[in-house]
């Protein structure tokens, strides 16, 4: 591609991206195509998705806003940033939507095809923003992105609408020219979706090349920029999103222990993509069962977690709910279960596309009974691949459920991910009992392992191990019915005590000089904010340290020497402060919350500022 | 297959049973247990998947291998286990209660699919572990404890809602005909898919006598219709005829229509023949149909053919890079 020798170009350190426009224009797809490309460039990045939960909501109107950013780096980054430096804007709803979120001074690259009377009226405008002084602080470009599509297109045989289409694919080539992309990958990636559909592959194709010579060629545009390879660990990475990440944890997990994955689910946002995923890879041993209800879905797991199968349901927070009453049965009968619950904001429907972290303790407590399980939780879209490994750990070796909280941020938000090698992935026996355990040749199905306190999986089939259980206490040792106080008594507490006695790692704290008087302690996707906002402090050179919750039950056996060993102690969480209250009520720690429920991750001047605050106090 | 064919006894566990004197699920516990040694299966093959209620207990008094589960879910539990382990015989036990009441979801669903389960339903019409209340299969009109001047609510009819859901194999029996519990047993354990046999069975604590009509040997032979494949469908001195506009009706003369449990019409329309008065009460296989089951079609789309060089690949995807 030949570049205009005259346009200079600027060497930036970083950058934050947002895409935004009708749910029906293509933003997801190009946010995330662009993602691709600065991939590819060697940057660090962080995505987040943005969208409403409507497929096409009333278009050109404020909640029909889809918007994707996209923050990318020469050096590493940990969240998708917060005021972005450009917007590329579709339509008047996108524009005044994203306004607030800007940088000063940012770019703007819109659409201004759209910005007729009727639209503008949809958003309650009378005057156009374009015409007035409402974007005088920023730098906008502005582009008739339609047409000027439908102009390159010409001579291609598409109708206008048709032609019009392809408009999201000018607006990428233009982007890519600005950063200089490469524009290859995106070619590749359109011969792979459109290959069945020549005529709509030629002009996307098309309209992604016009939009890149537009920038080299129209005076509009005079900088382009450049962000270096951001510096990272030798290895080979590739983009992943949180769902991807969790199916792959899954399916690796059940192959390292030999055990083959059935998933029981019912489709829910946003979680539905793992039932996808896996029902892709049928071929690794996985059975996929789209169940009638949430019920179903995670009673055929837990049926086939009876029969010797890894069980598996995945669902978000009010199918979590419909699932309660088994996920007590499955804790009754002490079998290997995992539950994957991809939080989104609440109660009831709640915003079903925005993330939050407000099943805590719904995952912990949100059942009949003393009712414990395993509460795992990954930090990072990529960290989805080994919480789901440990949560399969966890399960198969303490026949317990075990919940796992992903959330809507991590969920849908991608980062590089250093692909693992197999053979460094643990293997795991799945133990199943073979023989009699009793002392006079019985077998005792609730005779527990001294170490670990699990039950043997006895799976049907096999001889002379024929046993009955179900949701009725049952006696120690032998499994029977048992209405006797003191046994339940006994049970309630075994039950607790297999919990309790999980071998987790120590939380590590990362307190560089090991005298900071603060310790900020998250769980789950806060931990990107978190980390920013702490990196940012610690630049105006203060102290503070950092810690992060993996495990939520049981916690690291260190906790409580963690958090007695800090004079103040910050739980920043998108909740209205479930972990502070379990660290306070466990560990009798004054621990301050900061709490936020928008459905969106936290950003790190947010965190910085929350930070600074506390410290001031100290 | 062990050397000694087993008995009945082989398949009794070691509980002590706690059902209330003089109940109907005692007659079917004894009729299980002697039809279980036909099935030339051995006890730790054989699974009893059960719900709530008086009848879900029943897994316990049975040597194979049993799981009590919670309040309607079994035939969901059943479904992840049967469609994982074709190698066993999964059974589930439930009630009107669980079945229709709570558990209605899962029992179309299980029903539509085709899974290769067994389920037996016991039919009291009424809640007996709660206590008496009325169920959705009570008559209208019935006074219980949670309706004293007596229940609005229609029930349903369990035939007629399975063969709703294209059920392929559904039967109904009674508690106290021995033979002829075996007899749709066998033919239930035979098909593959999932079979639902309605069993009537008496509470005689809180609904004693719901199917006297049907027992009692001066009725009996004027409600009954005993259906057999093949043959007329008469009883007593009638007979079920299909009347100028092809409606079945019962008479004492005409051509009795011959029973096809291939026809699902025929099957729907004798099911209808009962109300909840039980005055025409067929008995025996309604519907009989060989179709594709789900297990068998899930397990054929899945494998383990893929090695470790192919997940080293998936999750290395179409476009990594490298970092030196």
């Amino acid at each position: 591609m030949v570049t205009t020798p005259s346009k200079k170009t600027v060497r930036l350190s970083r950058v934050i991206v947002r895409f935004a426009g009708d749910s029906g224009d293509g933003m997801q797809l190009t946010g995330d195509r662009f993602t691709w490309e600065s991939a590819a460039n060697g940057n660090d990045l962080s995505t987040l998705p943005d969208f409403p939960a409507e497929i096409r909501a009333p278009q050109g109107t404020l909640p029909g806003v889809s918007a994707f950013q996209l923050h990318f780096a020469d050096h590493d980054i940990v969240t998708p940033g917060d005021a972005p430096d450009v917007l590329v804007a579709m339509n008047p709803a996108a524009l005044m939507a994203s306004l607030p979120l800007l940088k000063p001074g940012a770019e703007i690259i819109v659409n201004t095809d759209e910005f007729s009377k009727r639209n503008l009226t949809k958003i309650g405008l009378t005057t156009s923003p374009l015409d007035d002084d409402t974007l005088a602080t920023f730098s906008v470009r502005p582009v008739p992105l339609p047409s000027m599509t439908v102009e390159a297109l010409a001579g291609f045989g598409l109708g206008k609408k048709d032609a019009e289409r392809a408009k999201n694919m000018f607006a990428l080539g233009l982007l890519s020219w600005l950063y200089h992309r490469e524009l290859d990958a995106t070619e590749h990636f359109l011969n792979d979706k459109f290959a069945r559909k020549p005529e709509i592959l030629k002009a996307n194709v098309a309209a992604l090349h016009a939009g890149y010579n537009y920038g080299d060629t129209t005076e509009d545009f005079v900088v382009r920029y450049e962000v270096a390879p951001a510096p990272v660990p030798a290895g080979t990475y590739r983009n992943i999103s949180g769902n991807l990440a969790l199916s792959y944890g899954l399916i690796a997990a059940a192959r390292r222990s030999a055990l083959p994955l059935f998933l029981g689910s019912y489709p829910i946002t946003p979680a539905s993509d793992i039932l996808h995923e896996l029902s892709r890879h049928k071929h690794f041993n996985v059975t996929t069962f789209q169940a009638e209800d949430e019920i179903a879905g995670i009673g055929a797991a837990l049926g086939a977690a009876y029969g010797g199968a890894l069980g598996v349901t995945t669902t978000s927070g009010p199918g979590l709910a419909l699932k309660s009453e088994t996920i007590g049965l499955a804790v009754a009968l002490e079998l290997p279960l995992l539950v994957v619950d991809v939080q989104r904001g609440g109660p009831s429907t709640g915003l079903p596309t925005k993330t939050e972290q407000a099943d805590l303790l719904q995952a912990l407590y949100g059942r009949n009974g003393e009712s414990p399980v395993a509460v795992v939780a990954p930090k990072s879209p990529s960290d989805c691949f080994d919480a789901a490994i440990e949560a399969v750990r966890i399960a198969v070796t303490y026949r317990t459920p075990v919940l796992l909280l992903s959330d809507g941020y991590l969920a849908n938000g991608q980062e590089p991910w250093a692909i693992p090698d197999l053979a460094d992935l643990p293997t795991l026996n799945p133990g199943f009992a073979t023989e009699p355990n009793g002392p006079d040749g019985e077998f005792l199905p609730f005779l527990r392992d001294p170490e670990t306190l699990a039950r043997p999986w006895a799976i049907p089939g096999t001889p002379g191990l024929a046993h009955r259980v179900g949701g009725i206490e049952k006696a120690d040792r032998t499994g029977n019915i048992s209405y006797d106080p003191d046994n339940h008594d006994t049970m309630v507490r075994l039950r607790q005590a297999k919990i309790d006695g999980i071998d987790v790692p120590d939380l590590e704290v990362d307190d560089p000089d090991g005298d900071a008087d603060l310790l900020v302690i998250g769980w789950g996707s806060t931990y990107g904010p978190i980390t920013a906002g702490v990196r940012r402090v610690r630049k105006e050179g203060k102290k503070v340290a950092q810690a992060h919750l993996r495990h939520l039950s049981p916690m690291p056996k260190n906790t409580g020497e963690v958090l007695r060993s800090y004079r103040k102690v910050l739980v920043p969480e998108m909740n209205l402060g479930q972990l502070a209250l379990l660290l306070r009520g466990r560990f009798l720690v004054d621990a301050v919350g900061f709490n936020q429920v928008r459905g969106l991750p936290f950003t790190a001047p947010q965190m910085q500022d929350v930070i600074n605050e506390m410290l001031e106090g100290v | 297959m062990t050397e000694i064919p087993l008995k009945a006894k082989d398949f009794k566990s070691d509980q002590e049973v706690r059902w209330c004197p003089g109940c109907g699920d005692y007659a079917i516990l004894a009729a299980v247990q002697s039809f279980l040694p036909e099935l030339g299966r051995k006890p730790e093959d054989i699974v009893f998947v059960s719900g709530i209620g008086c009848s879900s207990r029943f897994p316990y008094y049975l040597s194979t291998y049993g799981l009590h589960s919670i309040h309607g879910r079994a035939p969901a539990i059943a479904t992840g286990l049967s469609v994982s382990r074709p190698d066993l015989d999964v059974w589930v036990v439930t009630g009107d209660g669980d079945a229709l009441s709570i558990g209605g979801n899962h029992l179309i669903h299980a029903l539509r699919r085709n899974v290769n389960i067994t389920i037996l339903l016991f039919n009291n019409r009424i809640y007996g572990l709660t206590k008496g209340q009325y169920s959705p299969t009570s008559e209208p009109g019935k006074v219980t404890k949670s309706t004293p001047v007596g229940s609005v609510d229609r029930p349903f009819n369990p035939i007629s809602l399975a063969l709703g859901a294209d059920a392929t194999f559904v039967a109904r029996t009674i508690d106290s005909d021995r033979a002829h519990l075996i007899e749709v047993l066998r033919a239930a354990a035979e098909h593959r898919g999932t079979s639902l046999v309605e069993i009537y069975q008496n509470c005689n604590i809180f609904n004693d006598g719901a199917f006297d009509l049907l027992k009692n040997p001066t009725t009996r032979d004027e409600a009954l219709i005993p259906l057999r494949a093949g043959e007329p469908i008469v009883f007593g001195d009638r007979r079920v005829v299909r009347d100028a506009t092809g409606h079945l009706q019962v008479s004492e003369h005409g051509e009795p229509v011959v029973h096809d449990p291939t026809d699902l019409e025929l099957a729907f329309a004798l099911s209808r023949l009962s109300g909840v008065a039980l005055d025409h009460t067929p008995i025996g296989i309604f519907r009989s149909v060989e179709q594709p089951t789900y297990d068998d079609e899930v397990r054929a789309q899945t494998d383990d053919r893929a090695n470790e060089d192919d997940l080293q690949a998936l999750l290395t995807g179409p476009d990594p890079w490298t970092v030196n």
